[in-house]
């Protein structure tokens, strides 16, 4: 895993990678910094956080668009498939390069409280805890961009796919507002997301019987509930994209509150993109 | 050293291994000789892990490869088709990144790198980036990262695709040399440079083994098909009479006398062309007739090549689906 953490980190400081990664994700802090903290007078750093996440729509891809596309574009994939290292190895090597190179910049942004706490009163904890749970949330981002790069050998496929989800995920608590919160609204969102769930299942297996089947299950348990009390559905279609947003949970962190759950649904994120990953890989070699 | 038993490789429907049984010994060089398409990458991926098999087994050193992959890789070095490079690093930097993975470190990889770089002779172009080096050291580069870490055994997938004449004959060279301390495999469906540099031969058709020999025994044994030609100065019928006696001669055929001599071409199908010509050369001369001629043409690693793999075992396998199949095997 060292080796591929080496080479991976090489690479990005000898590319423009992490450079660019930093430039933007400085860029766009620092003039959330000048807009709240030093025009407004604001003493919250929290909240140039919270107006700097947008900026993991553009950053994440570009960080991420490569890892293990590029490998399969020039088949040196075979090359880390013959080394004597675990596929699990290679993508947590891979991983972890990323969050050192996600670090960099960070870091630098960590001196601005204490900056700020100079010249006047700025609420460290908050400030810290908000630095940390973006931490957490853009590896969560990270691991789902490593998913994405895994699925095809084209970057720019990666990337588009990888902005459009982030993108996604980014307004899903504004769009889950315009969504039908009806029962049956939401039984056919349901519907979607198994069918959607099915395909993932039927790429990773290659396995018609188990991907129908996993469908066939699901829908039964959906019809199933739906005749006995239709009433659980209302509303569920916008509370499902609230759940599943990753911003939307990083806003409780922003309003001073340290909230754990938060931290374990995107370490679990992390981890079950990371786990995807692999498996994507494995499958490459089940074909 | 490499026990491939019952190796069966599905793509879909696409049957690309078909129940491939060999064993490979430590030393010597082997060819891997089969026509496009039939099933010589599979097999290489899958016994180097690359690749999962749908039946069967593939043991190196007595390591499984997929169950106990991660000793069965290190006896174990491969470089495919396409040589797995970095293109925006030196080779000295990738070759650094490889050795890591195998597990060199410190000293031993420094000692490593620089003696795999000088076996395969890119002392001078070490510190260039690879997108700018030439085909031929490309593939050096490629083979060097194999020998890192003193693999038994070296898989090279068709290493000399796409060089000029030149480069061709200094790689041949290298791997000959490699064969002095190293089990190489190496495939090819050139049909001259595994008789040039292999000591043993394996000739798949249709994912199948169809034989496996030393060339020399490859032309002597497989075919059957071998001409003896001869001249002597006896009349018509006493050649036929003499050669009625022979076993395993057919197709004899007599000229009529020319100046005296008569030209006589036959067929053998015994295991050995010079037991025939042997017992040709006794049953002439027991009976005092010289035999002023004597030509043997033995059926050609080519002749033998082009008889085992052209027959279709499976009659029901189109060439389109062979073709799909191929394109299918290259997307990997």
């Amino acid at each position: 895993m060292t080796a591929v953490l080496k080479h991976e980190l090489r690479n990005y400081f000898h590319s423009f990678t992490a450079y660019v990664f930093g430039a933007f994700l400085l860029a766009i802090v620092g003039f959330g910094s000048m807009l709240y903290n030093l025009q407004a007078a604001v003493s919250n750093f929290e909240y140039v956080l919270s107006f700097g996440s947008i900026v993991f729509v553009v950053i994440v891809p570009i960080l991420t668009m490569r890892v293990i596309a590029e490998d399969r574009r020039q088949k040196t994939d075979q090359l880390l498939y013959s080394l004597p290292i675990t596929t699990t190895q290679v993508v947590l090597g891979k991983y972890v390069a990323l969050l050192a190179v996600y670090l960099v910049p960070l870091a630098i942004i960590s001196l601005y409280p204490l900056i700020f706490a100079q010249f006047g009163d700025v609420y460290l904890p908050t400030s810290y805890g908000s630095l940390l749970a973006i931490f957490i949330m853009g590896a969560a981002l990270i691991a789902i961009g490593i998913f994405i790069s895994s699925l095809t050998d084209n970057q720019g496929l990666a990337a588009g796919v990888c902005i459009a989800v982030i993108l996604f995920n980014y307004y899903s608590v504004s769009l889950s507002e315009y969504v039908s919160s009806t029962a049956f609204g939401s039984v056919v969102a349901l519907a979607v997301i198994i069918l959607a769930l099915g395909a993932i299942v039927r790429y990773l297996t290659k396995s018609e019987l188990l991907a129908s089947g996993v469908c066939v299950v699901l829908f039964a348990l959906v019809v199933l509930v739906y005749f006995t009390d239709y009433t659980k559905f209302e509303g569920l279609l916008p509370n499902i994209m609230k759940q599943l947003s990753l911003f939307d949970r990083f806003t409780t962190f922003v309003s001073g509150v340290f909230d754990l759950t938060a931290i374990v649904y995107y370490l679990s994120v992390a981890a079950f993109f990371l786990f995807l990953t692999v498996q994507s890989l494995e499958k490459r070699r089940y074909n | 050293m490499i026990k491939v038993e019952h190796l069966t490789k599905y793509y879909g429907d696409f049957l690309a291994v078909d129940d491939l049984s060999f064993e490979i010994d430590e030393g010597h060089v082997y060819g891997f000789l089969g026509p496009n398409g039939a099933g010589k990458s599979t097999t290489m991926n899958i016994m180097t892990g690359c690749l999962s098999a749908t039946s069967g087994h593939v043991s190196i050193g007595g390591f499984d490869i997929f169950e106990e992959a991660d000793k069965a890789k290190r006896l174990i070095d491969y470089l495919p088709e396409q040589p797995p490079l970095y293109m925006n690093e030196t080779p000295t930097e990738y070759l650094r990144f490889v050795g890591e993975a195998k597990g060199l470190r410190g000293e031993e990889l420094n000692a490593q790198i620089e003696s795999v770089i000088r076996q395969v002779r890119i002392e001078g172009v070490k510190d260039r980036r690879i997108s700018a080096l030439s085909k031929g050291y490309k593939q050096r580069v490629g083979i060097a990262q194999a020998l890192l870490g003193n693999p038994k055994v070296i898989i090279l997938d068709e290493p000399t695709v796409g060089l000029d004449p030149l480069q061709i004959i200094e790689i041949r060279d290298l791997i000959r040399q490699l064969g002095q301390d190293h089990t190489v495999i190496l495939s090819s469906h050139i049909l001259s440079e595994v008789q040039a540099i292999c000591e043993k031969i394996l000739i798949i058709a249709h994912g199948r083994l169809v034989a496996f020999d030393a060339p020399d025994q490859l032309e002597r044994s497989l075919l059957g098909t071998n001409e003896i030609s001869f001249t002597t100065d006896a009349p018509a019928e006493r050649v036929r009479a003499i050669l009625a006696g022979l076993k395993h001669v057919f197709d004899i055929n007599v000229s009529q006398p020319e100046n005296g001599l008569v030209h006589t071409k036959m067929q053998t199908n015994a295991k050995d062309i010079y037991d025939t010509s042997r017992k040709v050369f006794f049953a002439f001369a027991s009976r005092e007739i010289p035999l002023l001629e004597l030509n043997l043409k033995k059926a050609s690693l080519e002749d033998i090549f082009i008889e085992l793999t052209e027959s279709t075992p499976d009659a029901g396998q189109t060439e389109d689906e062979q073709a799909a199949g191929e394109s299918e095997a290259n997307d990997q």
